[in-house]
């Protein structure tokens, strides 16, 4: 088991090397166009062009380049914007990947364990009623848009009903930092977080559903009848541990996603500066080397959410030991 | 054997509403199992045979199934009591074994932990108590170092030795009657030997009686006392399975035991076979069952043949041959 996961360790390093190179080639060796010109954004004078160019070595052979940059991004961590003069890029993702990361976790949190009930309560009444209405919901929360969810979360909870009893603590849109105030930072974050978690818990809870009435149908299932137990243990116990198999390689993927800079739509709409929202940034203003740390993070991010889910795979799943 | 009867199913049928109405499976099957005695079931796929078992168990969980009958075990109507007392029963008194060992466990826990989970189901006793009880049972299987073997997950484990925890699992609580329902049918022929000397052993080390369904004649005359032999849906004969093999009755039979290679005398050249093939659930003839492959088959028989019982030999047949 350990060997596993020294074998998967290295293959994550060969894989976040690979993805640094080829973000490296596209930024700098696509043929036709001049690195300089686009690191420098547009609109750059001869001079900040020729500054560009000195600080990337551009003049030199390409493996080169490759350090240079990699020793501006993670050794000097001095590569600064040239769009906004002297911004640095690396404290700038630095400082956002908490409020990306209080976000998305907050978010998972509600979405795995409501999914868990609605899935769970879903496939126990399997065929009736109340299963109908929570699949029903499930697809609805699926198919709302979370940039238009949270729209309209902003236009109730801000606007039109802020000054009921019932909205009238949501603080306005912004991040509070967790170092600053506890409370603060849950209210700030509470409304985003939900709205986020809506169309995960629809998803995993159709997907934890129909695992879980597959599962009821296998042979085991039909042993822990026999053996006496109860229904409750039967789901919770057998049925459902073995669905969470699935679950985990899906929060695995969707969770590196988000962290990884894929909760943009929502961090924009609810004024939260995370990861998303620098990219967001970085791409209006074509700014390159934010474009290329950002990439870079967000890899980084997905490929280590996906090791450790392989990792977590081990642990859960017997067989693939 | 002589014993008490243990279990007692009258005209149990199971039948299943589909789109085209209700389709029968079962038709009306009885039959008696003793205290201390092994029951062998045996009929072909589609027979029937695992149905009656799964409704004895109450596992039919197909909320289209329709089960009438009556099923008595000491005395008490199965299908007519409450889910929990049910519950209750199933793993304690009556304990089930199933065909395929490979997927009958739950992959994701040790079969240490799953014998476990069946005693703390039934008995008031510790993890610590049931998992030596565990240990022991396993030992008890003819498996070499049970303490090693409790710690291993499902896959680690041949066919054989899953069918052996699953039969630990299935006597954990000492139950009074052990269905089997087809135990060696996916596993190798030396394999199977084995666990049919283990359940012959296990009826007198454990004193459970054992109702074994199985489509297998060699099987039925290795270990158990009394027969009934199944055909689309019915009881076909059923008697002592000396007298049975010695002397069938119904041309059902005979024509089975016919099909069995001897090992002496001369050598056929093809081995003789029933001609057709058993009819679907849903084009089953309205009378005899077997009426349409039987050589002896007249216009009588296109009614339903009683089982009459002579000298506890029941058979279901118009030309039964006679004893």
């Amino acid at each position: 088991m350990i060997l596993v996961m020294v074998r998967r360790l290295g293959e994550m390093v060969f894989v976040l090397v690979s993805i640094s190179v080829l973000v490296f080639l596209i930024f700098f060796a696509t043929p036709g166009a001049d690195p300089a010109a686009r690191l420098a954004g547009r609109g750059a004078t001869p001079a900040t062009l020729a500054a560009v160019r000195h600080s990337f070595g551009l003049d030199k052979p390409l493996p080169v380049q490759y350090v240079l940059m990699m020793k501006h991004l993670f050794v000097t961590q001095d590569l600064t914007s040239f769009v906004n003069p002297g911004e640095k890029v690396v404290p700038a993702v630095l400082q956002a990947v908490p409020v990306t990361l209080s976000l998305v976790f907050g978010a998972a949190i509600i979405w795995v364990i409501a999914a868990l009930v609605v899935g769970v309560l879903a496939a126990w009444a399997r065929d009736t009623v109340l299963d109908r209405l929570l699949m029903l919901f499930s697809l609805i929360g699926v198919s709302m848009p979370v940039f238009w969810l949270a729209e309209v979360a902003n236009l109730i909870t801000q606007a039109r009903y802020h000054d009921t009893w019932l909205f009238s603590w949501v603080p306005a849109l912004g991040y509070v930092p967790l170092s600053v105030s506890v409370v603060g930072w849950f209210k700030s974050l509470v409304i985003p977080w939900t709205v986020l978690a809506v169309t995960y818990i629809g998803l995993y809870g159709r997907v934890l559903r129909s695992n879980l009435v597959e599962a009821m149908n296998e042979d085991y299932i039909r042993t822990a009848r026999a053996k006496g137990l109860s229904e409750r243990q039967i789901i919770l116990r057998h049925a459902l541990r073995m669905s969470l198999i699935t679950l985990v390689s899906m929060f695995g993927l969707d969770f590196g996603l988000l962290a990884g800079g894929g909760a943009l739509l929502i961090e924009v709409v609810s004024g939260l500066p995370g990861v998303g929202e620098l990219t967001y940034q970085a791409l209006q203003n074509l700014d390159l080397p934010f474009i290329m740390a950002a990439v870079l993070y967000g890899a980084v991010f997905i490929v280590v959410a996906n090791t450790v889910v392989d990792m977590l795979y081990a642990v859960i799943d017997p067989r693939a030991r | 054997m002589n014993g008490e009867t243990l279990l007692e199913v009258d005209d149990l049928r199971v039948s299943f509403r589909t789109g085209q109405g209700v389709l029968p499976i079962v038709e009306g099957v009885s039959f008696v199992v003793k205290a201390g005695e092994i029951l062998s079931v045996v009929g072909e796929s589609g027979s029937g045979k695992s149905l009656t078992a799964l409704a004895i168990m109450r596992l039919i969980t197909d909320p289209n199934a329709v089960i009438t009958g009556s099923v008595r075990f000491r005395g008490q109507d199965l299908l007519g009591l409450p889910e929990p007392a049910m519950r209750s029963l199933r793993g304690g008194a009556i304990a089930m074994i199933f065909q395929d060992p490979m997927t009958a466990l739950t992959p994701a826990y040790t079969v240490g932990a799953q014998i476990v989970e069946q005693i703390m189901a039934h008995r008031n006793a510790g993890r610590m108590a049931a998992r030596t009880r565990a240990i022991d049972l396993l030992g008890a299987m003819g498996i070499a170092s049970p303490r090693d073997i409790a710690g291993r997950y499902p896959h680690q484990l041949s066919g054989g030795m899953r069918q052996r925890v699953m039969i630990a699992m299935a006597l954990s609580c000492d139950p009074a009657l052990l269905i089997a329902d087809e135990p060696t049918t996916a596993l190798d022929v030396t394999v199977q030997a084995q666990i049919l000397e283990l359940i012959l052993r296990l009826r007198g080390e454990f004193g459970s009686s054992v109702l074994l369904i199985t489509h297998d004649m060699g099987v039925v005359a290795k270990v158990a006392d009394r027969v009934v032999v199944m055909y689309a849906g019915a009881i076909a004969e059923a008697g002592a399975t000396r007298a049975l093999f010695a002397r069938p009755a119904h041309p059902y039979t005979i024509g089975l035991l016919g099909a069995i290679p001897r090992l002496r005398g001369p050598r056929l050249v093809r081995l003789p076979a029933i001609p057709g093939a058993p009819p679907a659930p849903h084009d089953r003839p309205s009378g005899c069952g077997f009426a349409p492959r039987c050589a002896a088959a007249t216009g009588i028989c296109a009614a339903h043949p009683p089982l009459i019982t002579h000298d506890g030999h029941a058979v279901a047949c118009f030309h039964a041959r006679a004893a």
